[in-house]
């Protein structure tokens, strides 16, 4: 078996500076040019779907096979949305049809069952075996069911949805905040970092609040985070008080924000500060690359993948690409955004790769536009780029909306926000 | 498979490709106006340019309300990109994206795009 190398690892390796060529960064095999050009892609969320679509766009003479369970995908941005009723699932519906008939993927609907890294195949549930020249795997994440007592898959399905996923949970999730009575209880459980769109489930406690305003306003929700902050923090707390006084309470993991139970017949959680009941609880448990990626010997210690920063090639199994969610991409965030951004680098990369060419640099970027009501909007940005210790923010750049922006500039982040949805959708799955 | 190292990647290496990533800037497009040849841009340029579409559409072309890159010149877009990133223009997020840009990648991008629009015509 290969040797797994942490991050510290990777980095010391970074820092050692042994003279090499390049070229010798992709390994031997990798820089002749190829005469076969098959890529297997695993996952057509944010990350796989960008990446088919630009191995396509970018090299036509790759041929490209796109495996995804999901006829009909529903992104995660914008489910809060729907949650507090200003969107329905409808609107977070994409399908492979573009990637088919204009790009010529070779979509499959099917669960890999195996990755086979010495024969280059992968193996499909229906019983097919798919060869490939590069694979890239986009799984996105997976839950450690068993973080907490007493939550677990068959909990999250019928009575605390984690709505992390979306889906079927979303649908779970937003049916038990429509059926609440008026001064119902709200929770929302975060889980500790690092996991999926990290201000999530804060915009998640907006929208719902926005619905509950309106709908049920005695009503209240509490956020149990077991962290001591959380992203945009201060321009989330502040829009609470202006838009939403005396509905949202967060309490960090010192004030009794740690959940160590659940317990789904009597609807509570238990923190170390006690028992909380509730109306409706919304679990999210901690995170994880997801599934095939381990199966695949694709994880380190951490439950993450390390990758080559350039192309986002394994580090673990040269030829094998992993990028979105499951990926360890340095100061990116997990986020849609950035799994789009490293499916694009990483269609580059290989196509640059099959020419017998070395990479170009990557640039790298995230936005993550959080709205908080209609009309109010925020944001943070990021750009990343590539040092001797892998991916990291350029300080000079990025950051968040300012503190006192004003109604005109948080109503055009929030007119930003569905800009940036409806153009990323395009150019990942349109 | 058990036998191959993993991983190559070497800190000087890494500069190596950064370095050359850095003068290959100088190449851009040489197109002139009105050329009708289908005219290459770097892959530098390209891979800086692929970070925008997530938010301006593929091939800079926007299908709601944020603008599109697309049909714009490059000069037009390397001015525009400079004065966000001075300030001089008002925005609200894209001054926060041109500062993680030299202004050599910035020219890089207007190319790439400029050229997309040119091929595109």
């Amino acid at each position: 078996m290969s040797h797994k190398l942490t991050r510290r690892d990777f980095n010391k390796l970074l820092l050692t500076g042994v003279a090499g060529s390049a070229f010798s960064l992709f390994g031997t095999s990798n820089t002749a040019f190829a005469s076969s050009k098959r890529v297997v892609v695993i996952g057509g969320g944010f990350g796989g779907a960008a990446a088919a679509k630009y191995l396509r766009k970018l090299d036509p003479s790759i041929s490209v096979t796109l495996v995804e369970p999901k006829a009909v995908f529903y992104t995660c941005p914008l489910s809060n949305w729907v949650l507090g009723g200003l969107k329905t699932m409808e609107d977070i519906a994409h399908t492979y049809t573009v990637l088919k008939n204009k790009y010529k993927v070779n979509v499959i609907a099917d669960v890999v069952t195996d990755v086979d890294v010495t024969r280059s195949t992968v193996k499909l549930k229906g019983g097919q075996t798919l060869g490939y020249d590069r694979l890239i795997v986009s799984p996105g994440i997976d839950f450690k069911w068993d973080s907490v007592t007493g939550y677990s898959e068959s909990v999250a399905n019928s009575k605390m949805p984690h709505a992390y996923q979306a889906g079927p949970q979303t649908i779970l999730l937003h049916k038990q905040l429509q059926a609440m009575r008026d001064g119902g209880k709200v929770l929302i459980c975060p889980p500790g970092n690092p996991f999926r769109c990290p201000p999530g489930p804060y915009e998640r406690a907006s929208l719902i609040a926005g619905y509950l305003k309106e709908q049920k306003p005695k009503s209240k929700i509490i956020i149990l985070d077991p962290k001591e902050k959380f992203s945009k923090q201060a321009l989330f707390k502040k829009g609470w008080e202006r838009l939403y006084p005396g509905m949202i309470e967060w309490r960090s993991g010192a004030m009794g924000g740690k959940v160590t139970k659940v317990d789904a017949a009597t609807m509570s959680v238990t923190t170390e500060f006690g028992v909380e009941n509730a109306d409706v609880i919304n679990f999210i448990p901690a995170q994880k690359a997801g599934k095939i990626a381990f199966d695949a010997g694709l994880t380190d210690a951490t439950g993450w993948c390390p990758v080559n920063p350039v192309s986002f090639e394994s580090t673990i199994h040269p030829g094998i690409h992993v990028i979105g969610d499951s990926s360890i991409a340095g100061a990116m965030p997990k986020s849609g955004f950035a799994a789009s951004s490293q499916g694009k680098v990483a269609a580059a990369a290989i196509v640059r790769l099959f020419q017998g060419k070395v990479p170009a640099a990557p640039s790298l970027v995230n936005t993550c536009y959080s709205l908080l009501a209609r009309n109010y909007g925020i944001s943070v940005a990021g750009v990343y780029k590539l040092t001797v210790e892998g991916i990291v923010e350029i300080k000079e750049a990025g950051g968040l909306t300012p503190l006192d922006a004003d109604d005109d500039q948080l109503k055009e982040e929030a007119l930003f926000a569905l800009g940036w949805y409806k153009n990323i959708s395009m150019d990942t799955w349109g | 498979m058990a036998g191959k190292p993993g991983i190559r990647l070497t800190g000087f290496a890494l500069l190596l490709m950064v370095l050359a990533a850095g003068s290959s800037a100088q190449g851009g497009v040489q197109a002139k106006k009105g050329e009708a040849r289908r005219v290459e841009s770097s892959p530098r340029g390209q891979i800086l340019a692929l970070s925008c579409t997530s938010c301006h559409g593929t091939d800079g072309k926007s299908v709601g309300i944020i603008p599109s890159i697309s049909g714009r010149s490059a000069d037009y877009l390397e001015t525009a990109l400079k004065a966000f990133k001075s300030g001089a223009r008002y925005s609200t997020v894209m001054s926060r994206h041109a500062k993680g840009y030299s202004d050599s990648e910035l020219r890089l991008i207007a190319e790439y795009f400029g050229t997309v629009s040119h091929n595109n015509k």
